[in-house]
Formats: C-alpha cells, structure tokens, sequence
C-alpha cells in the first residue's frame, strides 16, 4: 500500500525477521502502580532495527518512549510479547548496547576522564588503556581541555558531550538514545547531531533514537516510528529516503525535508492533541 | 575638539578601576572578619566576667555552680599534679581509645550493614522490624548490662559506644543507599558495571555524603557512649574523673572535665571535616563560597 508517493514511504508492519538487530514482537508492558492497580505503558507493540538502521521514535510526552529503550537494555521486562537483540531474547544486559539516557547519567564524583573510562574499566580492559582511549575519545568530543573537570564544574551541553563519549568508547553495535540532544541549544545540537551521524556511519551500529522533536527525528533517521497518545503502540512508520550523508545545518531547508516532516507532522498532530488534553484531564 | 583615546587606554583605565573595586571588596570581608571574631570574643570575655563576678560576689553559689577561676585552678592542678586516679593525659587517653573503637567499629558495621540492606530488599524487610525494635531501646540502659557483662575494663564501653554510633551511621547509610539515582545505577550497568562495581563505584559514593553526615553527629554519640560506661563503673577515664568530682561535691571539677571533653570533641569535629571535604571534593561548592 503505497500512501505517499514521496520520499515519507508509509511501510506496513510485519513479523520482524530474526536476523534484525532488534526485534520487538507485539509487546505489552503494564507497571504496577503504588496503589496496586496495573497501568499499561506500551501495548501491542512492534518495531524492528536492521543492523546498521538509523530508528527514530517519536511520540506525545508519556506515550512509552523511554520505557520501550528499557525493553531493549533488558532492565524492564514484557509482560506479554517478547525482545530479541542480535538474534537472541534479552535476559541479561547485552554488552553491545550503549544508551545514552534522557536524564544527567555521569557519576558526579569521578572528573571527566574517569567518567569516559568507565565502561572499559568496568568491562576489565586495563587501566592505562582504557585511560588511553578515555584521552582519545575526550579528543573526539572536543573536550581535551577538561579532563580533570569534574561534572558540575561543565555546562549542560559539555555535559552531554561527555555522555556521548562515555557510551561510545564501549563501542556499542546497538545505541539506543533518549533524548540525548534535547536540552541543547540549536548550535551545540547541530553540531552534536553532525557528530553523531559521523560517528554512526564510522561505527556501523543500530540507533534508536527517541525525541520529542520531528524535524530532529526527521533528519537523522533512516525510519521513523510515530507513537499513539499512551498506552503506546505504533501508529505507523516512515522510511526517510534523504540521501547521506546528510548535513544538519542545510537539511532543514531542503524541500524535501520539509515535505516529508508536514505529512509525518499531520500524522503525529493528533495524537499530541490526544496526549495533551489526557494530561490535562489527570492533571499531571 | 578632544582627542579619542584609544582602546589600549580604554582597557587600561578598567583594569585599573577592578583591580580598586577589588581591593575595596577584599578589605571590606577583612573588615566583616575582623568584626565577627571581635564580637565572639567579647561575648565570651563577658560571659566568663559576669559569671566570675557573680561568684564572686555570691550571686552564683561557686559551691554548685563553679566559677571560672576555680575551673581554671582545677584544670592547673590536673595538669600539674595530676588526678585522683592518675596523670590527666591518661584519663583522656583512655576515653579516646574507647570512644575511637567504638566510634571505628560502630562506623564501620553500620556502613556494613546499611549497605548490605539497602541493596537487598528482602533482607530490608525482613529485618527492618528488629532494627526498629532495637532503636527504641534507650540505648545508655545497655550501659548497665554491658558493664555486668563484660566488667569494668575497656571493652563494655567501647560496646556502648558501637551501639551509640551502630544505628545512627546504619540509618543515613541505608537511606543514602536508597538514594542513589536508579538513572546513573542503570548507566553503570548498561556501560557494563558487575553488581559488586555497582555498590563500590555507585552506591558507596552516592551514599558518602549520608555516611558523613552521620559521623559527625556519632562521633560525639561515642564519647557519650564511653563517658556514660566509665560513669556506670570505670577504673580510668573522663567519665569516672566526672563522677569522682560529683561525688565529693567539686563542681569545678565537673565543669573541667566538661571543658577538656568539648575540646576533644571539637578537635576531632574539625579533623572529620577535614577528612570529609577530602573524599567529597568532586562536590560544587555553595554559591556562596565559590569565586572567593
Ligand atoms: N517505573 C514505573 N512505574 C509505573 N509507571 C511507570 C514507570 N515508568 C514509566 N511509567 C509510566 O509509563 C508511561 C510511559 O513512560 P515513559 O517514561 O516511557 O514515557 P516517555 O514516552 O519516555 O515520556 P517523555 O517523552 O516525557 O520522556 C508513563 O505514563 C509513566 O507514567
Ligand atoms: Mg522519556
């Protein structure tokens, strides 16, 4: 079924295929609540990564984003439906996974070289080379000068910066990001989004990349999920058919782009419209 | 018509006129410090005055209240001659020795074990009832049976001191444990942290400035633990040097040991924050301590 005759191509949803990178077949999730009642998160829930895929999930605030990451890294589980990564079901936390969370993740107490080191430190690598490959990956993100800062010692954006660095030097084959950019301003997170595309196609991992900002979604993606108001499920799912590389700075204004981001935007107005007078209903 | 000076002269001008606000802002907190310690010490000299006056003049009976020359005179005469029961430095000596080993091993357990609670719930709430239970024991009771127990010696004050420290270091441990940001114990987790990595470089250091708190307040939990135990029965000590006083009506050796007893406990407060601002420097310091 071919609804768009463009480059936003409407794909239907089918079983994953086991060799994706990550496989979410018809998951459900239902958190208990402190009162004892079951309140559902995500529901009927499918999506698949290729290997080597650029995801981008975007959704209404509450609609399961960040808890559908957590299916992936295995520190949530399904209720019902289950998670394949690289093939396998989830039971532990897989080692090819690097998340970059949507929350200030860094350990306030370790300066920021410590921070990066972190990973190869805790996966055994020897000291004076995960400190080595710490220095280099500093580099990369521009912080050189900073090594022996501590994290409030940096602002917001170097912050994250450090983040990016501490989930790359693990060297992920799977990198799931939730929200990472979006308390940037527009400068630093173009640049960071230039960075990460670089970094992306160097790497040749699978991304999951959740944002509340289509436009974001929309330039980096390869496919991009748009979710229902909560409990969130799918709603559809475009290819991007932009070519790359792309350059995030000229993108924005390519026709194309804006094409694609008013049809998807038409699609997601909705279910914004739906979230938004839901929590203004239950009054949180 | 003048002359435009140029931007060379420009920034010389401002340099100079920060360089004087500066000066100016510095000898102004000289100044409030200065001010600030006068006034402490003029309390204190007026206080002490009025005080000796009032012994002197019978208004405060010295029999029960003391005065501060005779508190002067008994703490000369410790120093010199010694004690009662000995030299002076070796009271304090001994009062040091058990507040420390009770202070150390009441730390030390109470980390322990909050740790080991705070990361396992099950064994939080099975035991939680009987931590509660056992809090709620007026702990300087225990004093009684620890010296029926384990004798006049050391060890059944350095067993009331751990109980004095054991809960309240337990308490702020296991709170700081449940504390610890589940996003940055995930992010250990996920960059590839074993569940013990997870404890020793999450858990313990989020928890540390629970844990510090706490040993400031239980340090002096512990000279109370060992200066109540020496009170119950002791055979060296501060406490016993306080009781030995009480007993033959000397209020000025009350309020000596009384006075030695803060200074030991000052100095060690100061040595704790010394020792806290040490492990806790990645912290950022209060907005208004920064820049100066
Ligand atoms: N641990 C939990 N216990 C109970 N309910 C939870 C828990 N975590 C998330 N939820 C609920 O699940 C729903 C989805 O949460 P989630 O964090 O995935 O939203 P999100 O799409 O990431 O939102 P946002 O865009 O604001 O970050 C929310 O309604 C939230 O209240
Ligand atoms: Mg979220």
């Amino acid at each position: 079924m071919q609804l768009q005759p463009m480059a936003a191509e409407r794909l239907s949803q089918a079983a994953p295929p086991a060799d994706a990178a990550i496989a979410i077949d018809d998951v459900t999730l239902r958190f208990v609540t402190p009162d004892g009642h079951m309140m559902t998160a995500i529901r009927d829930f499918t999506m698949t990564v290729a290997r080597g895929e650029f995801a981008c999930v975007v959704g209404p605030t509450g609609c399961g984003k960040s808890t559908t990451l957590n299916l992936v890294t295995g520190l949530l589980r399904p209720t019902t439906g289950n998670v394949r990564v690289m093939g396998n079901p989830v039971n532990d936390i897989s080692r090819d996974i690097g998340f970059v969370f949507q929350a200030d993740a860094l350990f306030p107490w370790r300066s920021v070289i410590d921070n990066v080191a972190a990973g190869p430190l805790y996966r055994g690598t020897p000291k004076a080379q995960a400190y080595e490959r710490a220095r280099d990956w500093i580099g990369r993100v521009g912080l050189g000068r900073f090594e022996k800062h501590y994290p409030h010692q940096l602002s917001g954006g170097m912050r994250k910066r450090v983040a990016l660095a501490q989930t790359f030097i693990n060297q992920p084959k799977i990198l799931l990001m939730d929200e990472p950019f979006s308390a940037l301003d527009m400068q630093t997170r173009t640049a960071m989004q230039d960075e990460l595309l670089g970094l992306w196609s160097e790497q040749k991992s699978s991304v999951v990349f959740v944002t509340h900002d289509l436009e974001e979604a929309v330039a980096l993606a390869d496919k991009v999920y748009v979710l229902t108001a909560g409990p969130g499920t799918v709603k559809s799912v475009y290819r991007i058919d932009l070519p790359r590389p792309r350059v995030m700075a000229d993108i924005r204004y390519d026709p194309k782009f804006v094409e694609i981001a008013k049809v998807i935007w038409n699609d997601l107005r909705e279910e914004v419209q739906l979230g938004q007078s839901r929590t203004l209903q239950t009054g949180h | 018509m003048t002359a435009i000076s140029s931007t060379a002269d420009h920034a010389a001008v401002r340099d100079a006129s920060i360089a004087v606000a500066e000066g100016r802002a510095r000898a102004r907190l000289r100044r409030r410090h200065a001010l600030v310690i006068g006034l402490r010490l003029a309390i204190l000299v007026v206080f002490l005055g009025l005080w000796e006056l009032g012994a002197d003049y019978n208004i405060i009976d010295p029999f029960f209240f003391a005065s501060p020359s005779g508190i002067r005179d008994q703490i000369r005469v410790w120093v010199t001659e010694g004690t009662s029961q000995g030299p002076l430095w070796l009271q304090i000596y001994v009062t040091l020795e058990e507040t420390f080993l009770g202070f150390v091993i009441g730390a030390v357990g109470g980390i322990a074990a909050g740790i080991i609670l705070g990361r396992n719930r099950l064994l939080a709430d099975v035991f939680s009832i009987y931590i509660k239970i056992a809090n709620s024991v007026p702990r300087v009771v225990l004093g009684s049976v620890f010296i029926i127990a384990l004798g006049l010696g050391m060890a059944s004050k350095v067993a009331l001191a751990v109980v004095m420290v054991f809960f309240v270091v337990f308490a702020n441990a296991f709170q700081g444990v449940r504390e610890a940001d589940r996003a940055m114990i995930a992010n250990a987790q996920i960059l590839g942290a074993s569940p013990f990595q997870i404890t020793r470089t999450v858990i313990i250091p989020s928890a540390m400035s629970w844990i510090l708190a706490s040993l400031h307040v239980s340090f002096g939990f512990a000279l109370v633990g060992a200066v109540v135990g020496e009170f119950l029965g002791a055979k060296q000590g501060m406490g016993l040097l306080i009781s030995t006083a009480q007993g033959a009506f000397n209020a000025n050796g009350v309020f000596a040991a009384m006075i030695i007893l803060a200074v030991m406990a000052l100095v060690v407060e100061f040595i704790i924050t010394r020792f806290e601002n040490y492990v806790v420097k990645w912290r950022p310091a209060p907005f208004n301590e920064q820049g100066t």
